[in-house]
């Protein structure tokens, strides 16, 4: 296995989920190394502008060719605007994970939820526990 | 876990590795839709080394062999292969095979990897002639994709234009003997290679070495097969299916004896109550194994295979429904969980713009 991108400044759940937190805004994505584990992926279930998602619940979908996985909302907010074009290029998760493959933005309703996620620094740790 | 002889060669390529029927296989080198189009646009080589090979020796009546298996075997050239089925006594699908005439009275049985073990058993019970189980000590190599030609004659030289579809000889690649079969199981033009294990790794890289040749994984494998419509043993087909279920009867020979032939006339007389049909979606999400299938509210069956297809950009499967509802146009609805999925019920194969019979 490669080594996976995990940049600085975002914080991550332990289902390999990002967030970007940004002036109460956060943008929401999947990693590197959830992208890679998945392989290509074809289809994005997203949910719709105004829902709400709660903390470390399943929010949305991504299929690949081999299988299903449930995306995690790392913290709880209101969703303000979707991906569309993930829609049509579900492979953008593939080719930028951290870009052009972010799924939602939601507006954030508890900053102290950060408490639960991990940092860049702790989250590579936590990869190399996975990763034999 | 078994592994294959070319088990160094795929961590080498760093190949995503997992179980596949008890062996340690090659899912992915880079991606499975890469991988996926590589092959249906040039070339691609699998290693199918854990698949299973019998010899059987003598004539087919004597052998019994002509009862094992479904095809019709008299009528069969030295140098042709013929898909088949080896049937329980109820109809029941033992395994799928591909059965190689290699002299009037040598035959070569080439079966799944997961089914030798109970294979061999019915075999021993069933052959009434000498049996060898040579899986242990026979590669194989599938090179596919409508390039596959052109590379094989750099290596075997014209002879190769000559294998007719279903058709096999040998050929010897710098001083080694390699039998090589013109079938596949991806829709497109290819080759399927036979060599001694001892042979594998040489083989492997000296086709990879050509620049028109990437390897290719499970995963891909499983996406051409499916685009095709063709069953996969174990989870489209299995003891509990039959080959009229499995609208697979063209590979029955009717005109002779074999086992399993009177539970099929019962099917064909009285009716089944389930039939494996080809699924396409309406839109990108792929149906997957043991979805329900649905018309209106009825439930009428289950998934057995899914995917979504790289070629059409859409989810297709294949899954068993109640026969009165598997009219070719119809609409029905796939659901598990919070997932729905409309399809409508088509003809194989899906992908018809395959290069196999080029």
């Amino acid at each position: 296995m490669g080594k996976m991108n995990v940049p600085d400044g975002l914080l991550y759940t332990k289902e390999h989920e990002w967030i970007r937190i940004d002036n109460h805004l956060g943008t929401i994505g999947i990693t590197d190394y959830a992208q890679d584990a998945l392989g290509d992926v074809t289809f994005v279930e997203l949910p719709k502008v105004g829902d709400s998602i709660r903390q470390f619940e399943a929010f949305s979908s991504v299929e690949s060719v081999k299988a299903v996985s449930d995306v995690y909302a790392p913290m709880s907010g209101k969703i303000i605007k979707v991906n569309d074009g993930l829609m049509e290029s579900p492979e953008l998760i593939n080719q930028s994970p951290y870009d052009k493959g972010w799924m939602v933005v939601i507006e954030i309703f508890d900053e102290n939820e950060k408490k639960n996620l991990m940092t860049a620094s702790e989250y590579r740790k936590y990869l190399e526990g996975i990763i034999e | 876990m078994k592994i294959t002889p070319l088990y160094e060669e795929h961590k080498k390529l760093k190949a995503k590795i997992d179980n596949f029927a008890g062996w340690s296989m090659p899912i992915q080198y880079s991606s499975i839709i890469s991988e996926h189009n590589w092959t249906r646009n040039a070339c691609s080589l699998f290693d199918t080394c854990h698949m299973g090979e019998f010899i059987v020796y003598g004539d087919s009546k004597e052998s019994n062999l002509d009862k094992v298996l479904t095809a019709n075997l008299e009528d069969m050239d030295v140098g042709s292969s013929r898909y088949c089925f080896m049937l329980n006594e109820a109809g029941g699908i033992i395994d799928d095979l591909v059965v190689y005439r290699l002299a009037q009275e040598k035959w070569m049985l080439v079966v799944n990897a997961g089914t030798i073990e109970k294979d061999e058993r019915h075999l021993k019970e069933n052959i009434y002639t000498n049996l060898e189980n040579i899986s242990a000590d026979i590669a194989k190599l599938d090179l596919q994709g409508p390039s596959s030609r052109d590379v094989l004659r750099k290596f075997v030289g014209e002879g190769i234009d000559k294998l007719r579809y279903y058709h096999f000889d040998h050929f010897f690649i710098l001083g080694k003997k390699v039998l090589i079969s013109r079938t596949g199981y991806t829709g497109e033009l290819g080759y399927e290679l036979y060599i001694d294990s001892e042979g594998a790794q040489w083989l492997w890289n000296l086709i990879l070495n050509d620049k028109r040749v990437r390897p290719a994984g499970l995963g891909a494998r499983d996406t051409l097969r499916l685009e095709m419509g063709y069953p996969l043993y174990g989870q489209d087909i299995n003891e509990e299916t039959s080959p009229i279920e499995a609208g697979l009867e063209r590979f029955v020979e009717f005109k002779k004896a074999f086992i399993g032939r009177e539970a099929l006339l019962k099917q064909r007389e009285g009716g089944i109550k389930k039939r494996l049909v080809c699924l396409i979606a309406n839109s990108r999400r792929a149906p997957r194994k043991n979805y329900k299938i649905y018309a209106e509210e009825d439930e009428i069956g289950f998934v057995t295979s899914g995917t979504f297809s790289p070629s059409l950009s859409c989810g297709i499967g294949m899954g068993y429904i109640r026969p009165d509802y598997c009219k070719i146009g119809s609409k029905i609805t796939i659901k598990e969980g919070k997932v729905e999925i409309d399809a409508t019920i088509t003809n194989r194969p899906f992908y018809k713009k395959g290069s196999l019979r080029n």
